[in-house]
């Protein structure tokens, strides 16, 4: 089994869906000759041509437009924003376009929006957002953020066979920091399923994407201290799984949610709404959360570290819950 | 297009100006009377031949024509009787851009994105209405049973596609429609419209250059109905034509008479088959007056009255009716046959969707995703 990066995991899933079915292709931005801002697609429009590589104008709103009309047709679009920061140029497509567009005509609607996101590569406040809790408040659109390569690959797969549109969100630190063994042909991760990364028995932390990894980390400090957590990452964040988060919660009584997105409107408040509602008498200790202070990304890195979550942070608050 | 004889009177300089007292005095004001002039077309439409259209297409362009202001007309009705959910937006004095351009596509396998005045446009690539009344009624009938808007309706049995309200919005859809069905191997052409105020969004100039560079089998109908709803073109757009922009986005423009249903369907039938055949894009601005207000709640108050007046002769009906009585293709006598053959078949329309249930709320929430 190849060792594969996390964005090889999405190109390897990319171009195995090309390979599988014609009617499915790639627009965006510099995605086509120049192999897309971060390579994803590199070397895709040698094999594939360059109608179904699309380079495209500079356009957020017709790139989104256009794979909209393309997936109405029959089409399975995958459409890259270059980074998840210009998805707002493209927001009223995204949302009121292919969000209600099943809903209200009938037509199905398989489009696939990738979302380069996340913070952590001084990219400033226009490119290092974390902007899926946007989306995880419309009804008809999908929202993935997968942590691992494997993740990343079952879910592009699972996104592009989806009759709906789905935003991928795949986070740009972890591009070529996070590797492991993923299979060469067929994974497929279903949509609204998390999945266990660490089994522990004190304390939970419901997260996803880059803070999985702090989690992970975290985790294994505490470890040494004797403290045992569990990190579920969420990897779907609409629909998300409400049974493993009852599962977690039930077997430690103790929660932290984590997200690299700004506190104050992220999904990680629907988790713990869900939480205290749903799970209120398992609960030895309030629901905690943890997420980037609520401001714009900064560019200097003494800032950015401030401002982001951390390993540090989330050991503080983690080793807190346990003394609660 | 003829220039007027006179321009707009004081009255309507005066209600245009009303928007923009802070302008230098005298520059709106010449600015309005220009582009007014400009777009006054003839008393009559010429009488000659139009495109491909036969004896059968000359009436039944008609009939379309007559239909639609006649389903208009009874949705009025409806409305004031509370039957109709929601407000009901008229292309009185406009038909005959929707009908022409639905009736210059195939509907058999073209694409039909209409806007929320463009009743005609379904009507002419084939839709019953029965339909629209029902969609008119949020009824389970309705094309998107109750769901969307009484103007937004998509049918997906007939490749029709409901606007969203954000106008502009369904420019690069129906473009990505286009470029797609090519990429099927299809030879099959997407058409959209717009309104000269839609034409103002930043859609709008992203879709047609989206559509220039791909060489797009696309059409866009840019309906010049002079006013968005209260905002006239002098406060809508600085150049002297929408089309001007063509030459920007390198693709072929044109002007046409929007009150002649079939120099309408001449422009827009030559446009289709160059899209077909690869040509690329092509937009059209044709002309008109809206003859209602925004919507029924809106009494157009806004709007010089000479200048309606001047438009009302324009009608396309009647001027549609001078032509086939000059053309000798529809005289008067069968013409009234024909009208009222019409009336009667709306009637039961109406009757059947007012007949109709609601539809089951037990699947709304699970309809969301596919």
């Amino acid at each position: 089994m190849p060792v594969m990066t996390y964005i090889e995991g999405i190109s390897n899933g990319l171009r195995y869906e090309m390979r599988r079915d014609p009617s499915v292709f790639i627009l965006g931005e510099d995605v086509g000759v120049y192999g897309g801002a971060f390579k994803v697609t590199k070397g895709f429009i040698d094999e594939f041509g360059p109608e179904r590589v699309y380079d495209t104008p500079l356009a957020e709103s017709a790139i989104m437009g256009v794979g909209v009309g393309a997936a109405l047709v029959g089409l399975r679009p995958v459409v890259e924003f270059q980074f998840s920061d210009f998805i707002t140029s493209g927001f009223n497509q995204v949302v009121n376009n292919a969000g209600t567009m099943h809903f209200r005509s009938g037509f199905p609607l398989p489009v696939v929006i990738r979302c380069p996101s996340g913070a952590g590569v001084h990219g400033g406040p226009f490119h290092s957002q974390n902007p899926e809790s946007w989306f995880t408040h419309v009804p008809g659109l999908k929202v993935v953020a997968p942590s691992t390569p494997y993740d990343a690959k079952g879910l592009i797969i699972a996104a592009i066979r989806d009759n709906n549109p789905v935003l991928y969100f795949e986070h740009k630190f972890l591009y070529r920091r996070i590797k492991e063994d993923v299979p060469e042909g067929e994974v497929i991760v279903e949509i609204g399923k998390a999945d266990l990364k660490r089994e522990g028995s004190d304390l939970s932390v419901v997260c996803y994407g880059a803070a999985v990894h702090l989690a992970l980390e975290a985790a294994e400090r505490l470890q040494q201290e004797g403290i045992s957590v569990e990190v579920l990452d969420m990897r779907s964040l609409y629909p998300y799984d409400k049974e493993a988060i009852v599962r977690t919660v039930k077997k430690t009584g103790r929660v932290m949610v984590a997200h690299e997105d700004w506190l104050t409107g992220g999904v990680g408040g629907e988790f713990a709404a869900f939480i205290s509602q749903e799970c209120f008498e398992m609960l030895d200790a309030p629901v905690t959360r943890l997420a980037s202070a609520d401001c714009p990304y900064p560019f200097s890195s003494i800032l950015e570290e401030h401002m982001l979550i951390t390993t540090d942070k989330v050991y503080a608050g983690l080793k807190k819950l346990a003394q609660y | 297009m003829a220039k007027a004889k006179t321009g707009a009177t004081a009255n309507g300089v005066n209600g245009a100006v009303a928007h923009h007292e802070n302008l230098p005095a005298g520059v709106f004001q010449q600015n309005h009377l220009k582009k007014l002039d400009a777009l006054l077309p003839e008393l009559d439409i010429p009488n000659r031949k139009y495109g491909d259209l036969t004896k059968d297409d000359y009436i039944e362009l008609y009939r379309l024509l007559y239909m639609t202001r006649e389903v208009e007309a009874r949705l009025t009705r409806l409305y004031r009787q509370g039957k109709i959910v929601g407000g009901v937006y008229l292309s009185k004095g406009t038909e005959a851009i929707a009908v022409a351009s639905g009736y210059s596509l195939n509907r058999d396998t073209d694409w039909l994105f209409p806007m929320h005045r463009d009743l005609g446009a379904h009507m002419s690539f084939g839709q019953r209405p029965m339909k629209l009344y029902a969609q008119y009624m949020g009824r389970a009938a309705g094309p998107t049973r109750g769901r969307d808007g009484n103007t937004h309706m998509s049918d997906k049995s007939r490749r029709i596609v409901g606007m969203i309200s954000h106008l502009g919005s369904m420019i690069p859809v129906a473009v990505g429609a286009a470029i797609g069905c090519r990429m099927q191997g299809k030879k099959v052409v997407s058409l959209t419209f717009i309104g000269d105020g839609g034409a103002s969004i930043g859609d709008f100039h992203e879709g047609l250059n989206f559509a220039a560079v791909a060489h797009a089998p696309f059409v866009l109908i840019i309906e010049n109905n002079q006013y968005a709803y209260s905002t006239p073109i002098v406060a809508q757009y600085g150049a002297a034509k929408i089309i001007d922009r063509a030459i920007g986005y390198g693709i072929p423009g044109e002007v046409v008479d929007g009150n002649n249903i079939y120099a309408v369907y001449e422009t827009v039938k030559k446009a289709v088959d160059r899209a077909r055949n690869g040509g690329g894009p092509t937009m059209i601005e044709a002309v008109t007056m809206r003859m209602r207000g925004h919507s029924e709640h809106d009494d157009h108050f806004y709007v010089p009255k000479d200048l309606l007046e001047k438009w009302a002769e324009r009608d396309p009906i009647l001027r549609a009716q001078r032509f086939l009585e000059k053309s000798g293709h529809l005289k008067e006598k069968a013409r009234l046959k024909l009208e009222e053959d019409t009336i009667a078949f709306i009637e039961a329309e109406i009757e059947e969707a007012s007949a109709s249930p609601m539809p089951d709320t037990g699947d709304l929430v699970s309809s969301v995703y596919a």
